[in-house]
C-alpha cells in the first residue's frame, strides 16, 4: 500500500494503466500519481494537453489517451518523477519504457543494465537505448529502456550492474 | 561608548525563501529595506534543496530549490532598495523596538519602522539509548553536509522519519552516493508525497511504518541501530527487533518555529502543534500582535518552501503599503497572493495546516 510502504497496489495500478486498444497504438504516458497534492506542472507541459488542465491543483492527473503520443516531454517536468512512457508496439520481444533518471553515472547508450520494479527489486536484464539529457531538461536525464514486454508496467527504475 | 544607531524603514530577519521574498516584494512597492541574516550566504534552507518543487507555475513548480535560491538572491542583491547583511545575527528585539546587531564583531543597532520576522525552524531531535553517540544527525544537517559542501558523512543510513524532508533527503542521500538501508517511521503511514516515497521505494529503500528506533550502538561512533515495530497504542513490540549496521543515523521528526525574537518583542504566542510548536497569532497580513512586527515563514508555521515564500510576500507587501508605498496596486496583489496560498495549502494535505492556522488568525 502506498500509504504504508510506498508500494502502488495492483488496484492502485490498475486505474493507471491505459487499454490494450491504446497500448497497441505505440507509446503512451503512464501517470503513477495516486494522490491529491498541490501541484500542476504536468498539465502545463503537454503539447498536446492530454493532462488537465486541472480545475483544482489537487486533482489527480487523468491523460487523456486520445490525445496523448507518449512525446514524453511532460516526464522531466514532474517534480515526483511519477511519469513514465510505456510503447508494447517497440518489438516482438521487447518493450521500450522511458523514465525519469537522476543519478550519476548515467549509462551509455547500447549498455545492459538490470530492470528495477516499483518495490526495488531487480526483475530482468534491459538495454539502454537512448539517454536523453538537455539543459532544458535541468539534471532530469529520461533513459530509454528496452525490457521484456511482459516487464513493460513493472519496470520503473534500473541499477547499473557492472561498468 | 557611543552606541550606533540606524532608521530603517523594514527591516526582514532571516534571508531564506520568506525573508527574501519579503524583502523583493516590499522594495519592488517603493520601500527601502535591510535585509539581516546570520549566515554567510542567503537563500535559508533553499541552497541545499537540489529536488523540484511541487504547486503551480505562481509557486515556482517544476523548478529546483538551489535555482530559486540563485534566482531570488540575485534580485535582492542587485536591488537598489534592499540592503542585504550576511553574518549578521540579530540578538534582541528591545522594548522600544531596536533591534542589536552583530556583525564581524561590530556590533549596531537599528530602529525599524517595520520589522518582518522570518528566522524559520529548527529541527526537533529523539530520545533513544545511545543518541550521544557521533554519527547520529538532523535531517538538516546532513543535508547541508552532501549538498551544500559536498562531504558524505558515512556510507550507511538509517532514516528515521517518512515525512517530506525525511523521504526528500533519502533520495538526495542516495544521488550522492550513499546508501539507505530503510526509513523507519513510527506513524502508521506515510507523511511524505507518495510519489516521492515510491521513487526511494523503487530505489530500493525499505519503509517501516509502525516502527521506531530502539537503541543505537557503536564503541566511540554509531555502528548500528535497532528498530522495533509499534502496537496501534504506539507501545514497542518485543520479539520485532531488526538490526541495521548503519554508520549514519539521521533524524527527520519534526520542525519547530524559531520565534524567540517574536517573544522578545512581545508577540502573542500559541501552542499549535500542527504548525510545529510555538507560533505568534497574527492577522490576515501577518501583523502580528505587536503593530509593525510581521511573521512570515517557517517561523509563523512549519509548512512547504513554496508557501514561505507566498508568505513573505504577502508580509512584506502589507508592511510597505502600511508605510504609505505601493497603495495603488496593492489590493489586485494581495488578492493575488492570497490566492496563490490559499490554493497551496488547499486539498487533503493541506488539512492539518488549515486546522492549525484556524487557530492563530486574529479576526
Amino acid at each position: 500500500m502506498l500509504a504504508v510502504d510506498g508500494i502502488p497496489t495492483p488496484e492502485d495500478l490498475a486505474a493507471k494503466i491505459p487499454p490494450p486498444e491504446r497500448l497497441a497504438k505505440g507509446p503512451v504516458v503512464i501517470a503513477e500519481c495516486f494522490q491529491p497534492i498541490p501541484c500542476d506542472p504536468c498539465s502545463h507541459a503537454c503539447p498536446r494537453q492530454a493532462i488537465g488542465p486541472f480545475e483544482d491543483i489537487n486533482e489527480i492527473p487523468q491523460v487523456d489517451y486520445d490525445r496523448c503520443n507518449g512525446c514524453g516531454q511532460c516526464i522531466t517536468r514532474c517534480p515526483g518523477l511519477a511519469l513514465f512512457v510505456v510503447d508494447l508496439t517497440y518489438s516482438e520481444k521487447e518493450a521500450l519504457v522511458k523514465l525519469p533518471y537522476e543519478f550519476l553515472p548515467l549509462p551509455a547508450e547500447g549498455q545492459e543494465v538490470a530492470g528495477v520494479n516499483r518495490v526495488g527489486e531487480k526483475v530482468c536484464r534491459a538495454r539502454v537505448v537512448k539517454v536523453v539529457v538537455t539543459e532544458k531538461m535541468d539534471k532530469t536525464a529520461v533513459v530509454w529502456l528496452a525490457v521484456p514486454k511482459e516487464l513493460a508496467m513493472e519496470v520503473r527504475h534500473f541499477v547499473i550492474t557492472h561498468v | 561608548m557611543q552606541q550606533e544607531i540606524s532608521f530603517v524603514e523594514i527591516a526582514v530577519i532571516g534571508g531564506g525563501p520568506a525573508g527574501l521574498c519579503a524583502a523583493l516584494e516590499a522594495a519592488n512597492a517603493g520601500a527601502r529595506v535591510v535585509l539581516l541574516d546570520r549566515q554567510d550566504r542567503l537563500g535559508g534552507q533553499l541552497i541545499k534543496q537540489t529536488h523540484r518543487f511541487f504547486g503551480s507555475r505562481s509557486h515556482r513548480a517544476s523548478e529546483r530549490g538551489i535555482n530559486i535560491a540563485a534566482e531570488l538572491t540575485g534580485q535582492v542583491t542587485s536591488h537598489p532598495l534592499i540592503e542585504a547583511l550576511t553574518g549578521a545575527t540579530v540578538f534582541g528585539f528591545y522594548e522600544d523596538g531596536v533591534l542589536g546587531v552583530e556583525q564581524e564583531g561590530r556590533v549596531f543597532y537599528l530602529k525599524p519602522s517595520r520589522v518582518i520576522v522570518a528566522t524559520g525552524a529548527s529541527e526537533k531531535t529523539l530520545a533513544f539509548p545511545n543518541n550521544d553517540l557521533p554519527g547520529i544527525y538532523g535531517a538538516g544537517a546532513v543535508q547541508t553536509l552532501v549538498n551544500v559542501y559536498g562531504i558524505l558523512p558515512g556510507k550507511r543510513v538509517l532514516m528515521v522519519g517518512a515525512g517530506n524532508i525525511g523521504v526528500i533527503v533519502t533520495y538526495q542521500l542516495l544521488q550522492a552516493g550513499m546508501e539507505v538501508a530503510a526509513i523507519v517511521e513510527a506513524a502508521p503511514g506515510i507523511g511524505a508525497y507518495w510519489v516521492h516515497a515510491a521513487k526511494v521505494r523503487r530505489a530500493g529503500v525499505p519503509i517501516y511504518t509502525s516502527h521506531t528506533i530502539k537503541r543505537a550502538y557503536g564503541g566511540r561512533e554509531v555502528e548500528g541501530a535497532v528498530i522495533w515495530q509499534l502496537d496501534e497504542q504506539g507501545q514497542p513490540v518485543p520479539g520485532t527487533e531488526k538490526d541495521f549496521a548503519v554508520d549514519t543515523i539521521c533524524l527527520s521528526v519534526g520542525l519547530s518555529p524559531l520565534v524567540e525574537l517574536l517573544a522578545q518583542a512581545g508577540c502573542r504566542l500559541a501552542y499549535v502543534p500542527q504548525l510545529g510548536g510555538h507560533v505568534p497569532l497574527r492577522d490576515a497580513n501577518l501583523q502580528t500582535t505587536v503593530p509593525g512586527v510581521y511573521v512570515a515563514g517557517d517561523a509563523a508555521g512549519v509548512e512547504e518552501a513554496s508557501a514561505a515564500m507566498m508568505e513573505g510576500a504577502l508580509a512584506g507587501l502589507h508592511a510597505a503599503c502600511s508605510l504609505g508605498y505601493g497603495r495603488a496596486g496593492y489590493e489586485a496583489r494581495r488578492r493575488e497572493l492570497q490566492h496563490q496560498l490559499d490554493s497551496l495549502r488547499s486539498g487533503p494535505v493541506g488539512e492539518k495546516i488549515r486546522t492549525g492556522l484556524a487557530r492563530v488568525l486574529a479576526g
